[in-house]
């Protein structure tokens, strides 16, 4: 192994492994919660459904696309002093996680948007004949008839979350995109990068396969 | 049970109002089964929907149970749906659920504890004959099977009526009839009041009592199912009571036989009730000195009697007496050929 990455630091690597890692989970369970949330406001709010709205609608859309369309390494900057008040500072793992956060988020929402017009307007209408509440049709129809768009929703969003880890890595938040960026790229030790870049599709196949085996698990149609 | 009084629905268009449900008066009875006949756009489907609040009418009021479902909101439409049941032409089932937790469905919306609803759903599973398939998912099941379910769901909260949208209408006939025979079972078993819209005369004729004709958003007759299909009085009801009375072939056969008989008469007898089952053909040849051919008959039986066509071909010396006699008993006689 130190013979064919001389400059790899094992110990540091594995560090920085757990620090994308810790920055990834988090960033994915707020995402998932803040995702889902706005997503069932976004579908719910739309025209003809349940709690048609259109201003709300169109102002949480557009809160959504404004997010969505910003380049990421922008954001983490547009948001250094919301990053202070909550974190109280640039540096390290958590500096990173409003930015993830924020900018996965209305990601997410669209997807679970997308994922809830998919389910069957006439079993909606089952329910409400039935004398379902409007939580017992969120909770009890539209999530679980939706729940394999919702969770491949979430595998693609993972993913796209451990690369928007590794950006914030360059500019200080740590993990494996910081030692592949600081270690490989800036002392030109291309070992220590390629072993970095190795880990972080090892992580990706692994959220994938999880990801796809649980949709299908879920999905009885 | 159900009181309909002066419902309209009006829904503004590009073109002007739509007027899909138009002065509607309808009266249906406890444990009764009411069927609402019309071709797609004849507002069968709006009017249906305003029996469980889906619709809410622009005018009238509609009544169903006790609750004025035009009228409530809320909770306490909420309450009144659990009353009045639904099934659907695309069974609407939820397919992350199997046969057992869709059927309990209702029952979770109501509160039912979770030993309770097993047991409700079990019955039901029975009542329907759905027995070995309650962990199926609705994916493995066939189009009757699902509508089984569906029935069974619907019946779930004790409702009082079961309002069935064009129920049978994706199934193939020897379901349909199946799912039909299983509809009329759960109306005497349980006194349950049915109310059905379909554009098949089938469906009416075989477990109806009384029928509405709709055409353009009006009811344009009602009655017992009998005495529609006796005297239907509107072309679309005429044309609605041959799909089941008169197959189209009936004509040619009868236009090929006129030519064929060069003597005697062609008849065609109406039976209508009672009289359909009356053995009129042997007092007829045992009375009289001819020779009677059956060419066609037809013998529909309905929720309160049967109706059937039967043509004949007359021929012989007392040709006229036999013609009397017909005339003389409760059938309709038209003389085709002389």
């Amino acid at each position: 192994m130190t013979h064919l990455f001389p400059n790899v630091d094992w110990e540091k690597m594995w560090l920085a492994t757990q620090e994308t890692l810790y920055m990834t989970g988090i960033s994915i369970v707020a995402t998932f919660i803040l995702g889902l949330l706005l997503g069932v406001i976004l579908f719910l709010t739309a025209k003809g459904n349940m709690w048609s709205n259109p201003a709300i609608n169109k102002i949480i859309s557009a809160v959504v696309n404004i997010f969505r369309s910003i380049p990421f390494i922008i954001l983490i900057v547009l948001l250094i002093p919301l990053t202070m008040i909550l974190v109280g500072s640039m540096i390290g793992v958590n500096a990173a996680l409003p930015a993830l956060i924020i900018g996965a988020a209305p990601f997410y929402a669209r997807l679970v948007e997308i994922g809830l017009r998919e389910v069957d307007k006439g079993v909606i209408e089952a329910a409400k004949s039935m004398g379902a509440k409007p939580a017992t049709i969120i909770f009890k129809v539209l999530l679980p008839e939706s729940m394999p768009a919702l969770v491949s929703g979430i595998t693609v969003t993972t993913i796209a979350l451990v690369g928007s880890t590794a950006m914030a890595g360059v500019i200080g938040a740590g993990g494996l995109g910081n030692l592949a960026y600081l270690e490989g790229f800036q002392r030109s030790q291309s070992d220590v990068t390629l072993v970095a870049t190795i880990i972080i599709l090892i992580i990706v196949f692994i959220i994938q396969f999880i990801g796809d085996y649980i949709t299908a698990k879920l999905d009885k149609r | 049970m159900i009181h309909i009084n002066r419902v309209k629905k009006i829904y503004p268009s590009k073109n002007g109002e739509v007027r899909a449900v138009d002065n509607v008066d309808l009266e249906i009875n406890q444990g009764e089964i009411f069927g609402v006949i019309g071709y797609s756009g004849a507002g069968k489907s709006t009017l249906i929907r305003m029996l469980n609040g889906l619709e809410i009418p622009t005018e009238g009021s509609v009544t169903v149970a006790g609750h004025e479902v035009s009228k409530i909101k809320g909770s306490r439409l909420r309450q009144a749906r659990q009353e009045i049941s639904m099934i659907f032409q695309h069974f609407n089932l939820l397919w992350s659920r199997t046969v057992k937790e869709n059927i309990s469905f209702p029952l979770e919306i109501a509160g039912v504890k979770k030993a309770n609803r097993d047991k409700k759903a079990d019955e039901l599973i029975k009542l329907v004959g759905l027995e070995g398939r309650e962990n199926a998912y609705p994916s493995q099941l066939s189009g009757g099977q699902k509508q089984r379910v569906g029935i069974a769901r619907a019946l779930a909260s004790d409702p009082k009526v079961l309002l069935c949208d064009e129920a049978t209408s994706a199934l193939d006939p020897q379901t349909t009839d199946a799912i039909l025979d299983l509809l009329v079972d759960i109306n005497k078993r349980l006194g349950l009041t049915i109310v059905l819209i379909t554009h098949e005369m089938h469906v009416i004729r075989k477990i109806c009592h009384r029928v509405a004709v709709m055409e353009n958003g009006k009811v344009v007759e009602s009655g017992p199912v009998i005495n529609v299909f006796k005297h239907p009085q509107e072309e679309i009801t005429k044309r609605f009571v041959q799909q089941v009375i008169e197959p189209e072939e009936t004509k040619d056969t009868i236009e090929h036989l006129l030519a064929q008989y060069k003597s005697g008469s062609i008849v065609m007898l109406g039976f209508v009730g009672e009289n359909a089952e009356q053995p009129i053909i042997t007092k007829l040849i045992r009375s009289f000195d001819i020779t009677v051919n059956i060419i066609q008959g037809k013998i529909s039986p309905t929720q309160n009697g049967s109706y059937g066509t039967l043509y004949i071909h007359l021929d012989g010396a007392e040709k006229e007496q036999a013609l009397q006699f017909l005339q003389s008993q409760e059938i309709s006689v038209e003389v085709i050929k002389k």
